[in-house]
C-alpha cells in the first residue's frame, strides 16, 4: 500500500482523549475539519470520518478508552490526513479474525475494523494481548 | 466575642445603610456594563442588604444558621436569573464580594478589623454559595436543552394518507435512535399508516452503528405490517456504506425524500388497484 519513496512529513498532531460517547462525536468533527483543510473530496472526507467513527468507537468499547491523534501529512505534492487511535485495553489476540467481515467479539455488525481498512488508503493495526491496540489510518487527497 | 463583633457590625450596617447600598449598587452596576439596569440591581441588592441585616441580628456570623434562609433564597434567585441572562459565575459572585470593597473604608479602623474579617468570611461563604447555585442552574439549563434537542430533532410527520416520515438530523446515538424508533412505531399505529420513510439527508455520516440502528428500525416497522423506505442517501454516503460492507438487503433506499414518497404512493395505488378500490382516497 505504501507507494513512493518520498518521505512523509507530518504536521503537529492534535491529541484528544476518547473516554465517552461524546468523544466519538468530537472525534468525527475533528477529523472532518482536518479533512476539509487537507482538501479531501467530499466522498473521501465522508469515508475518513466514517472510518474514524468506527475506530473511535472500537477504542471506547473494546479498548476501554484511549486517545486519538490527528495530523495532516504530506508526501511530495500530496496531502492527506493521518489518524491514530491508541488504547491500553486487552489487545486483539487474532488480528486476522478481527479483520474478518461479520466477525465481532461484541454486539456490533462486525464490519467496523474491516470496513475502516477498506475506507482508508493506508491502514496499520498493531495489537497483542495485554499490550493494547494501535490503529493508524491515512487518507490521501486525490 | 463573636457576639460583640456582630453587634458592632450590625450597628454599622444599619447606620450606613443607604450610603452602603448606593455604593454597592454603583460598584456592581459598573462591572455588569449595562447588561442589566441599575434599577434592577438596586432592587436586588436592597432586598439582599435588608435580609443580611436581619440574618446578622438573628443568626450572628454562622451562615449555616436558619436565620440565613432568607439571604440564601434571595441569592438563589439572584444567581439563577444571572445564569439565565448569561452572566459568568465570576460576575455573579462579584455581586456579593463587592460589598467587602464597599465596607472596607468604613471598617478599617483598628478596633473594627476583627469585625471586618468576620464579615468578610460571611460574604465569602455567600459568594461561594452563589457560584454553586450558578453552576447548578447552568447544568439544569444544559440538561433541559439536551432533552429538548432529543425531542425536537425527531419529529414524525404525516406526508400523505397512510405515509409517515421521519427526517433525521445530526448524530444518531443509541438514545436518539430509541426515541425515533418509539415515535415512528407509535405514529404508524396512530395514523394507521402503511408506509414509513426514514430520511437521513441531515445525517452527516453513516457508520456501522447508525446502519445497525436504521436496520433495526426498519425491521420493527415491518413487523407492524408497514413498508419502510430509507431516503436521503447521498453519493458519498452510498459509497461509504458500500466500502464498509453493510448490506441493506431488500430494504428500499432512495436518493431523495421525493423519490421515496413517489415510491410509497405508487405502492399504495398498486395495492388499492389489486383490492379493486382504485384511486387515492
Amino acid at each position: 500500500m505504501t507507494s513512493g519513496v518520498e518521505p512523509v512529513e507530518e504536521s503537529t498532531a492534535e491529541e484528544s482523549p476518547i473516554v465517552g460517547n461524546g468523544d466519538v462525536v468530537r472525534a468525527r468533527q475533528t477529523v472532518r475539519t482536518l479533512a476539509q483543510q487537507a482538501r479531501l473530496s467530499l466522498v473521501d472526507q465522508t469515508k475518513l470520518v466514517t472510518a474514524a467513527s468506527e475506530l473511535a468507537r472500537n477504542t471506547l468499547t473494546y479498548g476501554g478508552g484511549g486517545t486519538m491523534r490527528v495530523s495532516i501529512v504530506t508526501r511530495g505534492s500530496r496531502t492527506g490526513v493521518k489518524v491514530t487511535f491508541r488504547d491500553d485495553g486487552p489487545g486483539i489476540p487474532d488480528l486476522d479474525l478481527a479483520l474478518t467481515d461479520g466477525w465481532s467479539s461484541g454486539r456490533g455488525m462486525g464490519l467496523g475494523l474491516s470496513g475502516a481498512r477498506r475506507l482508508a488508503d493506508e491502514f496499520e493495526l498493531v495489537s497483542a494481548p495485554g499490550k493494547g491496540t494501535q490503529v493508524v489510518v491515512v487518507k490521501w487527497a486525490r | 466575642m463573636a457576639h460583640d463583633e456582630s453587634d458592632r457590625l450590625l450597628s454599622l450596617l444599619s447606620e450606613g445603610r443607604d450610603e452602603f447600598i448606593a455604593r454597592w449598587v454603583s460598584t456592581v452596576t459598573s462591572t455588569l456594563a449595562g447588561r442589566i439596569t441599575p434599577a434592577e440591581v438596586q432592587q436586588d441588592l436592597t432586598d439582599l442588604y435588608g435580609a443580611l441585616i436581619v440574618a446578622l441580628r438573628d443568626g450572628g456570623l454562622a451562615t449555616r444558621n436558619e436565620a440565613y434562609g432568607e439571604v440564601r433564597s434571595l441569592l438563589t434567585e439572584l444567581s439563577r436569573s444571572r445564569a439565565r441572562q448569561g452572566f459568568s459565575p465570576t460576575e455573579t459572585a462579584f455581586g456579593v464580594f463587592a460589598l467587602k470593597e464597599v465596607l472596607e473604608p468604613a471598617l478599617s479602623r483598628s478596633e473594627d478589623i476583627a469585625a471586618y474579617l468576620q464579615f468578610a468570611r460571611v460574604l465569602d461563604d455567600l459568594g461561594l454559595y452563589t457560584v454553586e447555585t450558578h453552576a447548578k442552574t447552568r447544568e439544569e439549563i444544559i440538561s433541559a436543552q439536551a432533552e429538548q434537542l432529543l425531542e425536537l430533532s425527531t419529529p414524525v410527520v404525516k406526508l400523505w394518507d397512510g405515509i409517515v416520515g421521519v427526517p433525521l438530523v445530526g448524530t444518531l446515538d443509541s438514545a436518539r435512535t430509541q426515541v425515533v424508533m418509539e415515535k415512528l412505531l407509535q405514529s404508524l399505529l396512530d395514523q394507521n399508516a402503511t408506509h414509513a420513510i426514514v430520511d437521513i439527508t441531515g445525517v452527516p455520516s453513516v457508520d456501522t452503528q447508525v446502519a445497525q440502528h436504521l436496520l433495526k428500525t426498519v425491521v420493527a416497522a415491518r413487523m407492524m405490517g408497514a413498508e419502510c423506505t430509507i431516503s436521503g442517501i447521498r453519493p458519498q454516503i452510498a459509497q461509504t456504506i458500500v466500502a464498509l460492507g453493510i448490506e441493506f438487503g431488500d430494504i428500499t433506499t432512495k436518493a431523495t425524500l421525493a423519490d421515496a414518497l413517489r415510491h410509497a404512493l405508487r405502492r399504495i395505488e398498486q395495492r388499492e388497484a389489486a383490492a379493486g378500490i382504485g384511486g387515492l382516497a
